[in-house]
């Protein structure tokens, strides 16, 4: 196997038995970049010089025979809406084509003190809005396991690097699925923690009472490892909460004896994909066989969550989005008349459709006469979609769902129709209205070839029991280990 | 609920200080109207008596067993070196004297 193949985990050892050095597993991805990201794109910006400074740092600590960390010296992308100091952010926005940071976001300032290798700036939706990374301002990536397909998104491009192998894990942020819908679509691991486990301090904002930042790894142990390395409270983030960090990969626990597992059966509707149907029920039956108990459940409020989203998310990205204006970074409007026609000049040129839809939708949301009927509304409706799990959890340890209603999608087509586009969302938007923990896990493949994920989804804080369903089902499977042909299967355009 | 006219989008719009020409603004019309139309749907729910989640965090306080936190975040309040001003101002479209550089907004003909 090559390098660029392994996990995180499995790297770490043979960095520190120095059977390779960090410098030639960056060599590796970088090479593996080179031969298949002309297919994917998932990557708007790289960083080789950085990642081989770090990595030289690094392979003189595992020389000297110091006590690494397990993240030293592994090669991570990640997403572009994360504020990396003296590299370009561009949020796939034009507005911020120019952006750099004068600051490291949190979690780049906990991953470096682990001397991570950082190969780069993955692509996503504008500023995190879509389902498909079709709305970047630059470029389409493209789903290894079948390039005329979308990667999902909006942490599409983060996604799709781990899958092609172009890197070895990644960080993403999820407001309504953005790190759980492409996980599923290109069959990778990706996990939300709970709302407040990661600072979101230099993470650009979208929903602020709904984003998280999120590993992409390639099994649930590096899942746990990278948790390890960005959780904990923040005297920079208010809503971070001040618990204690676990140590995760203490739960992972290749059993889920006496553990019960609730299947809500309103996920299970006529618009899910029968084929997914099937691959969701199958990996249930795996759980139930090593000694889960699994039950039905009910989520009432579940057909709410779409129309709830599409009200608060946009509110607060409404409210968040105010600040491009033209004045103290990115693109600004040559010329103008005054400081109004600059504002407004500015973001109409450099915001995209779906920005600009949101925008609207949340501004009006929000307007004189409408507040009460739309985001309160919304608050309200937020509320029982959020009881429904507390009740679901005083019953169960975990929630089992399909992540997504379909496998990956074809690009192009839900671009004209932005509610269709919504729609994609609908299996992970309640658990972002609740806060919850929730993974998206391999767990098989349509006949078409496309990769399933399967969601599990904890109480808030539990993402200790979400870890260890998570474990046993890839330890007793082997969906997680099937790769992409890339270039086999499609052709990249 | 009531639905948008392009009227509504065009003061929409304006309070976002966006501008959208004939077409687009049609466009953005057809478009938030069916939206809105799909929202619609949360009028089905019944909710005089439910309080509203502005913030899921509370509920994550009573979780951990306290009853005093996120809601009470405050810092000591000592002084602490900010960016420099240079790194900040580095990203300005326009910059003069330390200061963020914009159009005239203030007639000197007054």
């Amino acid at each position: 196997m090559s390098l660029y193949e392994l996990t995180a985990h499995a790297l770490h050892e043979k960095l520190k038995a120095r059977e390779i050095t960090a410098v030639e597993l960056a060599e590796s991805i970088y090479a593996r970049i080179n031969a298949v990201e002309p297919y994917v794109k998932g990557y708007l910006t790289l960083t080789k010089d950085i990642a081989l400074e770090q990595a030289h740092v690094v392979d003189a600590g595992f020389q000297n025979g110091d006590d690494m960390p397990p993240l030293a010296g592994i090669p991570i992308a990640i997403k572009d809406v994360i504020c990396t100091k003296g590299v370009r952010t561009t949020c796939a926005s034009k507005i911020l084509e120019t952006f750099v940071p004068p600051y490291d976001a949190t979690v780049m300032t906990k991953l470096n003190e682990q001397g991570v290798v950082m190969l780069g700036k993955t692509n996503m939706d504008e500023f995190a809005m879509g389902s498909s990374t079709e709305n970047s301002a630059y470029q389409i990536t493209h789903n290894p396991w079948d390039l005329d397909t979308i990667p999902g998104g909006s942490s599409g491009g983060s996604a799709a690097v781990v899958s092609a192998d172009t890197a070895i894990c990644s960080l993403g942020s999820d407001t309504g699925g953005s790190i759980r819908q492409p996980a599923a679509l290109c069959g990778v691991v990706g996990m939300k923690p709970t709302y407040g486990r990661v600072s979101r301090y230099g993470l650009v904002a979208f929903a602020s009472s709904l984003d998280q930042i999120g590993p992409f790894t390639k099994d649930v142990t590096d899942c746990a490892l990278l948790l390890n390395a960005i959780c904990g409270s923040d005297a920079m983030d208010a809503t971070s909460v001040d618990v204690p960090v676990p140590d995760f990969t203490q739960n992972l626990i290749n059993d889920v004896e006496g553990m019960k597992i609730g299947i809500p059966k309103e996920y299970f509707t006529p618009d899910l994909d029968p084929e997914i149907a099937d691959r969701i029920h199958a990996a249930v039956a795996v759980l139930e066989q090593l000694g889960a108990t699994v039950e039905e459940i009910s989520l009432p409020h579940t057909e709410y969550a779409i129309a709830t989203y599409y009200i608060i998310a946009p509110a607060e990205a409404s409210a968040n989005l105010a600040r491009y204006d033209g004045v103290r970074y990115g693109y600004r409007n040559e010329n103008p008349a005054d400081l109004i026609t600059m504002y407004k000049k500015t973001r109409s040129q450099a915001f995209g459709e779906e920005v600009k839809r949101r925008i609207m939708i949340g501004t009006f949301a929000l307007s004189a006469g409408y507040q009460d009927a739309y985001y309160k509304k919304a608050q309200k409706a937020r509320t029982l979609i959020k009881s429904d799990f507390d009740a679901a959890f005083e019953k169960v340890d975990v929630i089992a769902t399909p992540t997504s209603p379909t496998p990956a999608f074809k690009i192009g087509e839900r671009t004209a129709d932005p509610l269709q586009m919504y729609l994609s969302d609908v299996m992970t938007t309640p658990a972002s209205h609740a806060g919850l923990p929730g993974i998206s896990i391999p767990c098989g493949f349509v006949q078409s070839g496309l990769p399933v994920g399967l969601q599990l989804l904890g109480a808030p804080m539990a993402e200790e029991k979400v870890l260890r369903v998570a474990y046993t089902f890839e330890q007793n499977t082997e969906h997680h280990l099937q790769k992409p042909q890339i270039g086999t299967n499609g052709v990249a355009s | 609920m009531a639905t948008i006219t392009t009227e509504g989008v065009q003061h929409v719009a304006n309070l976002a200080r966006l501008e959208f020409n004939d077409e687009e603004t049609q466009h953005f019309t057809e478009q938030l109207a069916r939206i809105l139309d799909y929202i619609g749907k949360l009028n089905e729910l019944e909710t005089d008596d439910v309080p509203p989640t502005s913030h899921i965090h509370p509920h994550q306080v009573v979780i951990m067993g306290s009853q005093d936190g996120a809601r009470h975040v405050a810092k000591p309040d000592v002084v602490k070196p900010s960016y420099p001003r240079e790194d900040v101002l580095a990203n300005a479209p326009e910059a003069e004297e330390g200061y963020f550089g914009v159009p005239r907004v203030v007639d000197r003909s007054h």
